[in-house]
């Protein structure tokens, strides 16, 4: 592949040329020691010139075989619909004994091979303990910079499973009646809770009913304690289409009222400087934390290299820097 | 001589290019002694579209011959008298469409309906699992399936609106136990609806009676004498016990049979010869499991399409059988042998327990939507894909006893080439079909379908309507599909336990690696099955060793177009293209893919896999394939390993 100039291949992608956004998610992928400056060059034109600011990102995650993909194909439907661009990153597990992946999200997915206002990428987790690749904090930067919105498909709820809450403004956890998996989660205090709910499935009648209604009584036995206010619950069939354009306004309205509040900016750094630490701890482990001078002072150290304009991967590299001396 | 029991009924399943063409072909096998006909169809009239549609580009009459209106049928049975014929359709998604379409043009011939004998195949569950020709989603399919069921019963009689396949589970994979059990399934699932739609008693009984199946019978042939007594068992319990049908006659497992086809070898072809001759002794030893109706694979299926002259030999192999030997002038061989019952006993066993299974998940609808029946049957195919390339099942010319002087039977011209212009042909009679029919009653009859199918009238008669007001199979899908939807089937890969493989993953996985560490991306290969053909079994073996073999595989299933495949390639930033295409339309859809690609600035590689002639793979490669692989390669190790440095050596 010839090597364009991480420039010029932004200012590509940014004229949503899904060759081009393509190539730059490959660029963030790529592992090796001497491609970083590249990436780093390409981060920081995404960073000048993209509409990262504007862009609503809105992560899904779930057990599987709740239909996720089927919903993101509606969802996308609905947005294009609407004249919202669309990028979505879909995340599956790698396989622990050969580091392979099955990536099959896209079947599921409907798209129109000549829209250029839909992207979708598929990821593995490359054996990532949170369910998110490295690389996916980086790939959701570049469809920030180019796409109204930005969904990040990921399998799991449990705790060690929920990075997708680091890379999105709005998290929807999506389940499926007659599962009682979530409801033990969510019971158990051991799920984050999630900024929207959907059951999914709801073509299956009065089990889904009584499944909106269980989840609503978890849920608030849950929230009881800490006295927040309950997540909207919304019920839906990604197959017939039924309460998707409910589930797609109530997302927009938890956008919405983040950039109203003035609370956008401030949320996104800290889920940054949250996933900057987690990176750099799998990175380095406990004892490298420590050199760092502890989670706590690393975290504020990253957040602040955040906030003073710097790329995740630069964030890294100097609270890293450290670490030799 | 001793009172001989009558031969089955002797079929060939064929078609090609034209009807015409075909035409002229059945009438050859019919002088040469064939008593039935077996018709198959080309992938756009399975699937639903018209000849000039841009999905059946390059498809028309390629595995079958086209069959676009009441015309076209009319001229496929010229000189036929239909009253008079025993006739099987491989036909489902539409198979409806097709009964209309048929019943049709035997009133055209003059012939009573109730006189009419044949089969249509009319199975969608197997297509969800193994054949891919399905169009709507599951709902919808089952209500055509009954519908046709239901309509024949009363006024097509003789027919056999429904032939449930297991013989597409066997090419799937399946083994005998799941042979049974999903077939069973299936026919439960059917007979439920029935109940469902209130048909009890007698007329129940009635429709019981018409069910049959379709299936497959491989090389272990002692096996297979016993999987059809075991079969036969258990439908006859089903009936007594589950929905107390009081008739013995009624309870009476039918089938007819296409021998194996899995186990055909690419290598030494001639072998299929004996092969063919073998497996049929599995439907035909056991008197009181015997197959209503035969047809055999051609020797040479491995290479592409077999000429006339193949498909004679494979019916004088059925001539012989029947007619020199003294198979059919005694009784049941085995009643009364302990081996034969021991093995019947505990096949039928674990079919049943394998069918409480598939209930317990709701049946074998929710069974296949959940993806709970193909991840089945995607693992036992990977368990036998595992044994012959460790040796542990022997194939012999393939794993075993590879030497072997030239063969005189094979050869670039030992196969049947489609006349290229069979396509531009049935494009312009379409055309001249279309312009020449009265568009009004036509449009009236599209209207009355599509008020039928949102209802829930009996859809067969709208049919035969519509059939004579000249409607085409692409229009009479099309309105369908308006109403029913589109249906993508899961694709296994992603929940089957595959068995863990040897030590030539090891040094692969470190390959791999190797190679991730050099070009900073582990290797991402997109998995293509482009153009109409839906058998996936491939693909999805050669997918799940890949991820076993540490790539990252993209896989969409069935039914992509070039152009999607090439946006799924960029979007998706893969470092090979692999694509599988069984169904001869190889040259055209790669060409596409490849200018969909190179249109969008895609430099990967792309290779293939399929059944590919000789003289096609140097096409290939002339456009610039980089590898073609065809069934004689049945070492997936070394494939991958070859992919492995193809995407070092194009990222160097």
């Amino acid at each position: 592949m010839t090597e364009l100039d991480p420039t010029e291949l932004a200012a590509r992608a940014l004229g949503r040329d899904p060759a081009s956004v393509a190539r730059a998610i490959s660029l963030v992928e790529d592992r090796r020691v001497e491609s970083e400056p590249r990436a780093v060059a390409l981060l920081r034109a995404f960073a000048a010139r993209g509409r990262a600011g504007s862009c609503q990102r809105v992560g899904i995650t779930g057990p599987p075989g709740v239909g996720k993909s089927t919903l993101v194909s509606a969802l996308i439907r609905g947005w294009r619909g609407a004249g919202r661009t669309v990028g979505a990153l879909c995340v599956d597990p790698s396989s622990p004994r050969s580091g392979g992946a099955l990536l099959g999200d896209r079947a599921r997915i409907e798209l129109d091979a000549a829209d250029d206002g839909v992207f979708v990428r598929s990821m593995a987790s490359g054996g990532q303990l949170g369910g998110l690749a490295r690389a996916a904090g980086a790939a959701v930067d570049v469809l920030s910079a180019v796409y109204d919105v930005v969904l990040i498909e990921t399998v799991g709820v449990g705790q060690s499973e929920t990075d997708v809450e680091h890379v999105a403004d709005t998290v929807l956890l999506v389940v499926q009646p007659a599962s009682g998996d979530v409801l033990q989660f969510i019971k158990a205090g051991i799920v984050e809770i999630p900024d929207v709910l959907a059951v999914n499935k709801a073509d299956l009648g009065a089990v889904a009913e009584r499944a909106v209604a269980e989840l609503r009584g978890a849920l608030r036995l849950s929230l009881e304690q800490s006295g927040e206010a309950l997540p909207p619950l919304c019920s839906t069939s990604a197959t017939t289409g039924a309460g998707v354009d409910e589930l797609r306004a109530t997302l927009d309205g938890h956008f919405a009222a983040l950039v109203a509040d003035g609370r956008l900016a401030g949320r996104r750094l800290g889920k940054s400087a949250a996933w900057a630490a987690r990176l750099f701890a799998q990175r380095h482990g406990e004892i490298g934390v420590e050199r760092a001078g502890g989670a706590p002072a690393l975290r504020a150290a990253l957040e602040r290299e955040l906030a003073a304009g710097a790329t995740l991967v630069e964030a890294l590299r100097d609270a890293a820097r450290g670490l030799d001396g | 001589m001793a009172d001989k029991d009558a031969p089955w009924i002797m079929r060939t399943y064929s078609g090609h290019s034209t009807p015409k063409a075909s035409n002229a072909l059945y009438r050859e096998n019919l002088a040469r002694g064939q008593t039935g006909l077996s018709v198959a169809f080309d992938l756009p009239t399975q699937t639903g579209y018209d000849a000039d549609h841009p999905l059946a580009k390059g498809e028309v009459g390629r595995t079958g011959v086209p069959i676009g209106h009441v015309g076209d049928l009319a001229e496929l049975f010229a000189g036929i008298e239909l009253g008079r014929m025993n006739t099987s359709m491989t036909i489902n998604a539409t198979a409806a469409w097709l009964l209309a379409l048929y019943v049709a043009v035997a009133e055209g011939q003059g012939a009573d309906p109730r006189a009419l004998r044949g089969t249509t195949q009319n199975d969608i569950v197997k297509e969800y699992l193994s054949r891919g020709t399905y169009v709507f989603p599951p709902g919808p399919s089952l209500r055509l399936s009954v519908d046709t069921v239901l309509h024949t019963v009363e006024h097509v009689p003789e027919w056999n609106p429904i032939n449930i396949s297991s013989y597409h589970l066997q090419e799937a994979g399946a083994t005998p136990e799941q042979e049974i059990a999903y077939a069973l399934s299936t026919a439960i699932a059917v007979l439920d609806e029935v109940r469902a739609r209130g048909v009890e008693g007698e007329r129940f009984a009635q429709v019981f009676g018409r069910l049959s199946f379709f299936v497959n019978a491989g090389m272990r042939f002692v096996e297979e004498v016993c999987k059809l007594r075991a079969f036969g068992a258990l439908w006859e319990r089903i009936g007594r016990e589950r929905y107390g049908v009081a008739d013995a006659k009624l309870r009476r497992f039918r089938y007819g049979v296409q021998v194996n086809s899995l186990g055909l070898t690419e290598a030494q072809p001639e072998n299929n010869l004996i092969r063919i001759a073998l497996e049929m002794l599995g439907v035909t030893l056991s008197k009181s499991a015997r197959a209503r109706a035969i047809q055999l694979p051609a020797w040479n299926e491995a290479l592409g399409l077999p000429r006339p002259w193949d498909q004679q030999l494979s019916l004088r192999t059925q001539q012989i059988l029947a007619y020199e030997t003294d198979l059919l002038e005694y009784g049941d061989l085995f009643d009364g042998s302990p081996v034969v019952e021991a093995r019947t006993r505990n096949l039928a066993e674990a079919a049943w327990a394998e069918v409480e299974g598939v209930l317990e998940r709701g049946g074998v609808i929710p069974a296949v939507e959940s993806g709970y029946v193909k991840e089945r049957l995607v693992a036992s195919n990977a368990a036998r894909l595992a044994a012959i390339e460790s040796g542990a099942q022997v194939v012999v010319g393939v794993n075993r006893f590879t030497e072997s002087a030239p063969s005189a039977l094979a050869g670039a011209e030992a196969i049947l080439r489609v006349d290229p212009r069979a396509e531009a042909e049935q494009v312009a009679r379409l055309g001249a079909w279309r312009k020449a029919r009265d568009a009004d009653a036509a449009r009236r009859a599209l209207d009355a379908l599509a008020r039928a199918a949102q209802g829930t009238e009996n859809l067969v008669p709208v049919s035969i309507a519509a059939a004579k007001a000249k409607v085409t199979t692409g229009e009479w899908a099309a309105t369908l599909r308006e109403v029913f939807g589109e249906y993508r089937a899961p694709t296994g890969v992603g929940g089957a336990r595959v068995p863990e493989l040897g030590d030539g993953y090891r040094a692969l996985r470190a390959r791999v690696a190797e190679v991730e560490r050099k070009i900073g991306r582990r290797p991402k290969l997109l998995l293509g099955k482009p153009g109409l053909d839906g058998h996936s079994n491939g693909a999805e073996q050669i997918a799940l060793r890949a991820r076993d073999a540490g790539f990252e595989v993209v896989y969409e299933g069935i039914r992509v177009a070039p152009r999607d495949l090439a946006r799924a390639a960029a979007d998706e930033g893969v470092h090979l293209v692999g694509l599988s295409i069984l169904s001869g339309a190889h040259l055209e859809l790669t060409l596409e893919v490849l200018t969909e690609l190179r249109s969008r600035g895609v430099e990967a590689p792309v290779v293939v896999g399929g059944i590919i002639p000789e003289q096609d793979r140097e096409a290939l490669r002339a456009a610039g394939v980089a590898a073609v692989y065809t069934p004689k390669d049945f070492e997936i190790a070394k494939i991958l390993d070859e992919l492995v440095s193809l995407v070092e050596r194009a990222s160097a």
